[in-house]
């Protein structure tokens, strides 16, 4: 045994988490911005097919092979994550704020309304996400845009739990009473002191959930209730191409490797946000 | 004889409990405090002193009884409607400011709501810090970068900064040692002199209140026992209890 550190130790411990919050920060930038000018980084037109290079192997020419229209496979899985990627974001920033919303409400308000929408909140918590996402997307109809909205449907109440409880201890303490004796309306103590003093765990929260929900919106692109083609989103160019994963296996897995990829990105992220906003790893 | 700034009339509080029988806190208090006067409310923990200072500063809802401000019911009003007439000072001087908000945020915070500019603001801040012992720069500060006796200077020019009539120090001084409890009493007693406030000092510390106040009540279970000027507390105390709350400090 050395009392030399790790590499992970140093980086992990001595800058209080600072180095990895930087790292996967960094990469989660990179694909945001892959994502907003996917367009000109496209090396061919995702959409353009030509059966003359279909189910090519990977080359130089075409880094990811191409799929069973001869569309490049690198070329649609870039162009795939605008789709993935902002819908995601839309989705956790759905549910975030309405979440938000709820919980301080039921919070502040308690009483009937509280009962109420918590019962609905245990009611979506006790249910199968996915499964109710699919009902719901099945009744709308597919598309991303409708697959956005039936995962928020049954994903908000993680953050009203957050936010209530955080709310009524809020609500207990003496800086809210004295908010109060200096004559503050009930708008600005939610404004003013409730909501500045619950946002560290919540948007912790959030960002943990965007690895999460870009797995659930590409499994429901996957089943058919996402994206429709021929659009690139990486769930449903998985599903295009799982048939012929046993001969031409890398048209599956380049989607597949650019959803490990982010997924990846975006929790280590979350992690790292959450170890950095805990107190007691502060100022280490 | 005129109004008295307080009048507080067979206040009652039961605190009910989901599953446990109910609580009955305070027990038909009554008392009044005229302008200018410090009245000292006194009693062990759990004797029910908060849970009446709650209830005047309209912190706490009152299950019975009437609370009566300069000759108003203000029984069932809310904090924001009376808080240009009562002010209070908590206990923990660290707790009573938002944790992410400066200093100066929330002293000007009474002031911007009744409409002030935020230069006007900025400016009485300084005034305010400096009359109570602190350098304009603590505006700045935030409430877990000063130490305990200089928030609650804080805590004080906060409270005096809209002018209030009536003065409520719920254990002010208990979280504090005691060369720094000895200087923030000797700043609430200038303090109240020099802008005629009244107060209703609370205490569980007889030899304190002793010192600071005009006139006593003894708290004992939700009830006032006793009530009198300090002399004549400490010189012949009526109940047992009294006895032994002086008996615990002389």
């Amino acid at each position: 045994m050395t009392a030399e550190p790790t590499v992970r130790e140093a980086i992990v411990h001595k800058s209080g988490g600072k180095a990895r919050l930087y790292i996967f920060g960094a990469a989660a930038i990179l694909l945001i911005v892959g994502a907003l000018f996917s367009e000109s980084l496209c090396p061919y037109d995702p959409y353009l097919q030509n059966l003359d290079v279909a189910l090519q192997q990977p080359s130089a020419a075409h880094i990811f092979g191409t799929d069973r229209y001869g569309r490049d496979m690198l070329s649609r899985v870039i162009a795939g994550s605008r789709a993935s990627i902002f819908s995601t974001f839309l989705l956790v920033a759905i549910i975030t704020v309405v979440g938000t919303a709820v919980g301080v409400f039921c919070g502040w308000a308690r009483g009937r309304a509280d009962d109420l929408l918590m019962r609905v909140s245990d009611l979506c918590l006790a249910f199968p996400g996915l499964v109710f996402a699919l009902a719901v997307a099945g009744i709308l109809g597919g598309g991303l845009h409708n697959a956005v909205l039936a995962l928020a449907a049954i994903s908000w109440p993680k953050y009203a739990r957050i936010a209530r409880s955080q709310t009524l201890a809020v609500r207990e303490t003496t800086y809210l009473k004295a908010a109060m004796l200096a004559g503050c309306s009930t708008t600005q103590l939610i404004v003013k002191h409730i909501l500045p003093n619950i946002a560290g765990p919540i948007l912790v929260t959030a960002m943990l959930d965007i690895g999460t929900m870009m797995m659930e919106l590409a499994g429901l692109s996957f089943l058919g209730l996402g994206a429709k083609p021929p659009t690139a989103e990486w769930g449903s160019m998985m599903s295009e191409t799982r048939g012929l994963l046993q001969t031409v296996p890398w048209a599956v897995f380049a989607p597949g490797v650019a959803i490990f990829v982010a997924v990846m990105a975006f929790n280590l992220l979350g992690d790292a946000v959450r170890d950095y906003m805990d107190p007691k790893m502060r100022g280490r | 004889m005129t109004t008295p700034i307080l009048q507080a009339q067979s206040l009652k509080k039961i605190f009910t409990r989901d599953g446990q029988s109910d609580f009955l806190a305070v027990d038909g208090v009554s008392f009044d405090i005229s302008a200018g006067e410090c009245v000292g409310l006194i009693g062990e923990s759990g004797s029910g002193k908060s849970t009446v200072a709650n209830m005047i500063a309209r912190l706490l809802d009152s299950t019975e009884g009437r609370i009566l401000l300069d000759g108003e019911d203000v029984t069932d009003a809310e904090a924001r409607k009376i808080f240009r007439t009562v002010q209070m000072i908590f206990q923990s001087p660290q707790e009573s400011f938002d944790p992410r908000r400066t200093l100066g945020d929330g002293i000007g915070e009474s002031l911007l709501n009744v409409g002030q500019s935020r230069a006007e603001v900025r400016e009485e801040v300084g005034r305010l810090l400096e009359a109570v012992g602190l350098s304009p720069g603590f505006a700045e500060r935030y409430p877990h970068e000063v130490s305990g006796g200089q928030c609650q200077r804080a805590a004080i020019a906060r409270a005096i900064a809209i002018e209030p009539k009536l003065l409520i120090c719920d254990e002010a001084t208990s979280a504090l040692d005691v060369t720094v409890q000895a200087e923030i009493v000797a700043l609430l007693l200038r303090l109240m002199r020099e802008r005629g406030m009244a107060c209703l000092f609370i205490c569980h510390d007889i030899a304190l209140a002793q010192d600071f106040c005009d006139r006593l009540l003894v708290m004992h279970k939700g009830k006032i026992v006793e009530e009198g000027t300090p002399d004549e507390i400490i010189q012949s105390p009526k109940q047992a209890y009294t006895k032994m709350l002086i008996e615990s400090v002389l």
